[in-house]
């Protein structure tokens, strides 16, 4: 009985058995790779919101302090969205009829609160906690990038847990001290690899990393 | 199950000489070849398996696909989610924080003091009211249970006359035309039926109804209630009073078929006050419970000495006692039986010895004579005064119920009532079934019902209006011990939900038929204090201002809610001010005194004052003449109560006290009993007396007495909702007016037939292990560390897991089972604050039920009819080197740095190897979807801090991390350490005796670590080696050395 396939065949069949592996391989790769891609975590997504709020022109250009509005960043888990109320507290005397405040106003009058579009969405398994970031010396800049640049507010960062374990391992590589916390544009005034550990010293930092510190 | 064969040989095996042996169930006793095969199995026969005929093909292609999907599942986009603010945010509240509320839950005659946490408005979770002189802090299992009943998607939510949906304004034209026309008759026609008034306001209103329409009766029904008690008071005293018991003060207790520290308004302060004497770490006497009963009770659980007897007997116990102790107008009465005889002489000698210091109580199902005879024994034993007082009853208008029930029944059936509005309750489904109820009331021209439910009386009454839930409505309760509540509101009602006070306010002469409640509570306060309403005229000046002070801001108008600010633009100075404190509004002495009770939760000054009572003469003659045959002893469900609970499948799913039972009531029934009838659990039996039948399956619960079946009420209800109706076995056929609370005479039927009953008794047992300890005080006297030499294997230390050292805190509990009453609330709060899901009976039935703790109940003794009984409540053990967490093949339960085992439910892949390797069996698998992720009402009942968890998920107690979380960053934020006492788990700040402590082991001077170095504590299962976190505190009982010698220190003795 004459052979079906000769010698030369033998390179097909190691070929396609590398091809396999690099295929799986491939596959294993790029599943990693669109996982952690701003596609799914939706980083740098600009996300249309009911009323072109400006971050870039609130912070920017007009100064005011990022707890004017969150306002309950220091004391609670949540650093809280402001009320319409806290809106009208200044748009009630300036631009106070400008088409664009509309939803605004509507929203005062009606009673009838705003719906924004939330744009750092942590999975409902994770239990975030702003007070005590805040209190241990987490600028606002480090994970929420910088806002005074931002015309429409963007997740800056991945917010997977890959991040966030990165700086709960080396706190030292992020602190910064509590004067500078709601600064923008940051710059450490002795090289972070000196305050840095200092910081962690001083303020008793210990970046726990149990699991039950977030999922619970 | 399986079947007990021979109670002898379950005699002969107890009677052996394995030493002492605690037990669960009798299968476990009697060690049938069944109950082996049933505990071998990790979950019963069939649970685990796939039925479904599915080849090896169809299961590769099902976990291929499952495979491919949980890597892509990953790789999901996050929905999109939205933020909605306040449009003016209240001031007290900070986003993400809880609020927390004072308030009360009215309940069979008095109310609980609660605080209720709120989140953003949504009520969450019930917790005690630690100011309040009942409550102190803890509460019981339907207050607990409670918040799950307001948000039933099942509540009735429309107005409706003959099945028309109708605005509430014409409920009230419709009212008010009743009063028009009843004005001229007097109210001759005019009937209200509710339940027992606790309210002082409802009280008011209904005393002004009265005085316009004199003819017209009120008439109070509840079918649990110290109906007895009341009468019983009445027969000795002349009248209406409420014994207040201080436990505390007694060295000697007897109870009477009493579940005094479980059932009733006191129950809780007298389980704390009973507690204060039993503490592993109490350094005072000891005090001891003697309990006669006809049904195990949970306090019958702590008995020192228990005699089960018919209920029919124990008046002959209480008139025998009463004759030894020479009380005055008793006739002796001879006890039969040489147990008995003996039990009663060395209690009187006991009860004499400690004179002024002893106390006996009578039960509520036990007759009024009873009650008559147990006053003057307290009398005679000079506790009046000492450990029993008396004060006005906390419900507003005594009388005899059930007389007043039979009377309405009459002039329902005679046709002279036009109008019944029966306001609360659900008479048709619990009336005694001799009064026919449902078709009298039929007989009444125009009926309306106010209910929360469209339930069995809804549906024979031409209007419904649904009744606010207590968490919606402003109210106000009276505590057992008078202390008056304001009940104040913690969302607007959900379903449109009236309070009676606005429901009565219809019938009132001012106000034009519709008034808010809030209003009316207020004005009846405003009126009883005599507090000026009104605001001062100019507010007090708070900050100097370099200008003169503004025109006065205008005070809220009355009946706004409190703390909303008017935002009136001042005129604007000239200078700018500084920035100062908004000017407060001015408050009117009344909200001034107001606002305090409402954040106190109480108002002071109202508890009653003790009032002096004189014994009448004569004893009243005994009730009830002592038959022989079967007894029937009615009893409410100690999970459902009347039926009122039956829709809240939080207690329809919770595994009762004493019988682990769910989802049912069975009859039960004592095992020498079923024995003589040859009747196993399960056997379904016909009862029948007076023409009447109830077909009910049996359980046989060891501690019954003999010839005594206990029937629980609140079962087989036909309108209650999709969770309660039809479950169960309705036994309210054969209770009458006549024989309320004990039925004598009753024929008993074996059907032939077998129903299968969810109990959770055998569900994780351990095998035999003994994980009780208990000496008696003698022993304990003797050898203060008993606890420890009853350890049966000698520990190892060799551990192939790496040492681990807590700096910072470590955190441990202790659980004292001296007090523990297994009264089942902390399963309930453990429940309601972790989200933990309900399943169904099939799932109970399959070993599924998600309670991350519960409470173990152990029998022991040479007797299945009267063995002890003790609770052992069974969180997660939280091992410090865990058996669990080694065998996770994807780390989703991993060791926490202050040494919890962390459950990572996004992590879990579901494989339950930790769950098998568990030796407490504390694990719970979501097999199913068995969380509720649709019901809209529901969501908002979660608890936000906790993760929902969803299918394929294992689950387990966490020690409240979320609790100790928020302590943890509330620490951090003051720059000091978490304070002892700080972090209290759902369990422990519900515990109404204090059983359960919690704490920092690494502070030497924590309660949890004072506890874990007495002597007492042991924890379970040391020769495993895997150091649980959770130790638990020897029990230490005080039995009468004349009942039962003392035997030398049990170091022999398994214990």
């Amino acid at each position: 009985m004459p052979q079906i396939f000769d010698r030369s065949a033998n390179f097909l069949s190691k070929a396609s058995l590398g091809g396999l592996l690099l295929f799986v391989g491939g596959v294993i790769t790029l599943l990693m790779v669109f996982g952690r891609s701003s596609y799914v975590t939706r980083a740098n997504e600009y996300i249309e919101q009911p009323i072109q709020f400006s971050h870039a022109h609130h912070v920017g250009d007009d100064g005011i302090d990022c707890r004017y509005c969150h306002t309950s960043v220091e004391t609670s888990a949540f650093a809280g969205i402001p009320p319409t109320k806290t809106c009208m507290n200044c748009h009630s005397q300036l631009w106070n009829t400008a088409p664009i405040l509309e939803p605004v106003r509507a929203s005062f009058r009606d009673d009838k609160p705003l719906h924004w579009i939330r744009v750092h969405d942590l999975p409902d398994f994770v239990y975030f906690n702003h007070s005590i970031h805040v209190k241990k010396g987490m600028g606002c800049e480090t994970c929420h990038g910088r806002v005074d640049q931002m015309p429409l507010m963007l997740q800056r960062n991945s917010l997977q847990m890959e991040w966030c374990i990165n700086c709960h391992r080396n706190p030292e590589n992020y602190v910064r001290p509590r004067s500078e916390i709601f600064t923008m544009g940051y710059q450490p005034a002795e090289p972070q690899s000196v305050i840095g550990p200092r910081l962690v010293k001083q303020y008793a930092i210990k970046g726990n990393t149990s699991c039950s510190t977030c999922h619970r | 199950m399986s079947e007990i064969k021979d109670i002898d040989a379950l005699r002969a095996q107890l009677d052996g000489t394995r030493g002492k042996e605690y037990w669960r169930s009798l299968e476990a006793l009697s060690g049938t070849p069944e109950f082996k095969e049933f505990l071998h199995r990790e979950f019963p026969q069939n649970a685990s398996e796939w039925l479904d005929p599915v080849g090896r093909r169809g299961f590769l292609k099902l976990m291929s696909a499952s495979l491919a999907l949980a890597g892509v599942s990953a790789c999901t986009r996050q929905p999109t989610e939205e933020l909605v603010p306040y449009v003016r945010q209240p001031e007290e509240l900070v986003p993400g924080k809880p609020l927390f509320y004072a308030t009360a839950m009215p309940f069979a005659g008095a109310g609980m003091g609660l605080l209720v946490e709120s989140h953003e408005g949504r009520p969450t979770k019930i917790e005690g009211n630690p100011d309040h002189p009942s409550s102190r802090g803890a509460t019981d299992l339907f207050a607990q249970a409670s918040i799950l009943g307001l948000y039933d998607p099942d509540r009735s939510t429309t107005i409706t006359n003959l099945g028309d949906i109708e605005p509430f304004s014409a409920f009230v034209v419709a009212m008010r035309s009743v009063l028009a026309a009843q004005l001229s008759k007097k109210g001759a026609g005019l009937r209200i039926l509710t339940e027992t008034i606790a309210s002082p306001t409802m009280a008011a209103q209904i005393d002004d109804l009265l005085t316009r329409l004199p003819a017209a009766k009120v008439v109070q029904w509840e079918p649990f209630f110290g109906h007895n008690a009341r009468e019983g008071s009445r027969l000795a005293f002349n009248e209406y009073v409420a014994p207040q018991y201080a436990v505390e003060k007694a060295d000697v207790i007897l109870s009477l078929d009493a579940d005094f520290m479980c059932v009733g308004a006191a129950g809780l302060r007298n389980a704390r006050a009973f507690a204060s004497r039993r503490r592993a770490e109490n350094t005072g006497t000891r005090n001891r419970l003697y309990a006669v009963e006809s049904t195990p009770t949970n306090s019958g659980s702590r008995a020192d000495h228990r005699l089960p007897l018919k209920a029919s007997q124990i008046e002959g116990v209480a008139r025998a006692l009463a004759a030894k102790l020479n009380v005055p107008g008793v006739a002796a009465v001879s006890v039969s039986g040489e147990a008995a005889s003996k039990f009663l002489e060395s209690l009187a000698v006991d009860l004499q010895g400690a004179r002024g210091k002893s106390l006996v109580i009578a039960g509520d199902s036990q007759p009024a004579s009873v009650h008559a005879v147990v006053h003057a024994i307290n009398a005679a034993l000079g506790n009046v005064g000492q450990t029993v007082s008396y004060t006005q009853t906390p419900e507003a208008r005594p009388g005899n119920q059930i007389a007043s029930l039979r009377e309405l029944v009459g002039e329902m059936n005679a046709g002279t009532v036009d109008f019944v509005l029966i306001l609360g309750g659900n008479p048709v489904y619990t009336a005694p079934a001799d009064l026919k109820f449902g078709d009298a009331l039929a007989k009444v021209r125009l009926r309306a019902h106010v209910g929360q439910y469209e339930d069995e009386t809804a549906e024979k009454c031409q209007w419904h209006v649904p009744e606010a839930h207590y968490l919606e409505m402003w109210s106000d309760v009276r505590a057992d011990d008078g202390t008056v509540t304001i009940v104040q509101p913690l969302i607007a009602p959900l379903y449109g939900g009236k309070s009676p006070h606005e429901i009565l306010a219809a019938f009132a002469e001012t106000g034009g038929g519709e008034r808010p409640g809030y209003d009316i509570v207020r004005e009846y306060w405003a009126k009883q204090t005599g507090l000026s309403t009104a605001a001062p005229a100019a507010p007090p000046v708070v900050v100097a201002a370099p200008v003169p002070a503004p025109a006065a801001p205008k005070a809220p108008p009355a009946g706004a809610a409190a703390g909303v600010g008017a935002g009136a633009p001042a005129a604007a100075p000239a200078v700018p001010a500084p920035i100062a404190a908004a000017p407060k509004p001015a408050l009117s002495p009344f909200d001034l005194a107001w606002r305090k009770w409402l954040h106190d939760g109480l108002v002071p000054g109202t508890a009653f004052a003790t009032r002096q009572v004189t014994l009448q003469g004569a004893m009243p003659p005994a009730a009830t003449p002592v038959g022989d045959g079967l007894e029937v002893v009615f009893r409410p469900d100690p999970a459902v109560h009347d039926g009122r609970f039956s829709n809240n499948a939080w207690l329809q799913e919770l595994p009762k006290s004493l019988t682990k039972l769910t989802w049912d009531n069975a009859a039960l029934i004592a095992p020498g009993t079923a024995k003589r009838l040859l009747l196993i659990s399960g056997d379904v039996v016909e009862l029948k007396q007076g023409g009447q039948t109830v077909r009910i399956p049996v359980w046989l619960a060891p501690g019954q007495a003999a010839d005594t079946l206990t029937l629980h009420l609140g079962y087989g209800r036909t309108r209650s909702g999709r969770t309660g109706t039809g479950i169960g076995f309705a036994v309210n056929a054969l209770r009458t007016t006549g024989a309320p609370d004990t039925l004598a005479g009753v024929q008993l039927t074996k059907t032939g037939d077998n129903y299968e009953l969810a109990c959770t008794q055998d569900h994780g047992s351990l095998e035999g292990r003994n994980l009780i300890r208990v000496a008696t005080q003698a022993q304990y006297t003797a050898d203060p560390s008993f606890a420890a030499k009853m350890q049966e294997e000698i520990p190892k230390t060799l551990t192939m897991l790496p040492p681990r050292s807590y700096e910072g805190y470590a955190w441990g509990m202790a659980i004292d089972q001296n007090v523990c009453t297994g009264c089942n609330a902390c399963v309930v709060a453990c429940q309601a604050e972790n989200n933990v899901p309900v399943v169904g009976k099939s799932q109970v039935a399959n070993g599924r039920e998600m309670h991350w703790l519960r409470v173990d109940r152990y029998y022991t003794g040479d007797d299945p009819d009267n063995p002890d009984t003790y609770h052992q409540p069974m969180p997660c053990q939280q091992c410090e080197s865990a058996p669990c967490e080694v065998v996770c093949p994807v780390s989703a339960t991993t060791h926490s740095d202050e040494g919890l085992n962390d459950m990572v439910y996004n992590r879990c892949v579901g494989t339950r190897y930790c769950s098998n390797n568990c030796p407490f069996k504390v694990r719970r698998f979501n097999f199913l979807l068995y969380g509720d992720f649709t019901t809209e009402s529901y969501k908002l009942q979660r608890n936000p801090d906790v993760t929902v968890r969803s299918r394929g998920v294992m689950e387990k107690c966490t020690y409240c991390v979320q609790r100790i979380n928020q302590a943890r960053v509330a620490s951090k934020l003051d720059d000091r350490e978490i304070r002892d006492g700080e972090v209290v788990t759902a369990c422990q700040s519900a515990c109404p005796t204090e059983a359960i402590v919690f704490g920092n082991l690494n502070d030497p001077n924590s309660r949890v670590s004072k506890l874990r170095a007495n002597t007492l504590n042991y924890r379970l299962l040391e020769e495993l080696n895997v150091r649980p976190r959770t130790s638990y505190m020897a029990v230490v009982r005080n039995p009468n050395t004349t009942l039962e010698p003392a035997k030398p220190t049990n170091g022999e003795e398994r214990g």
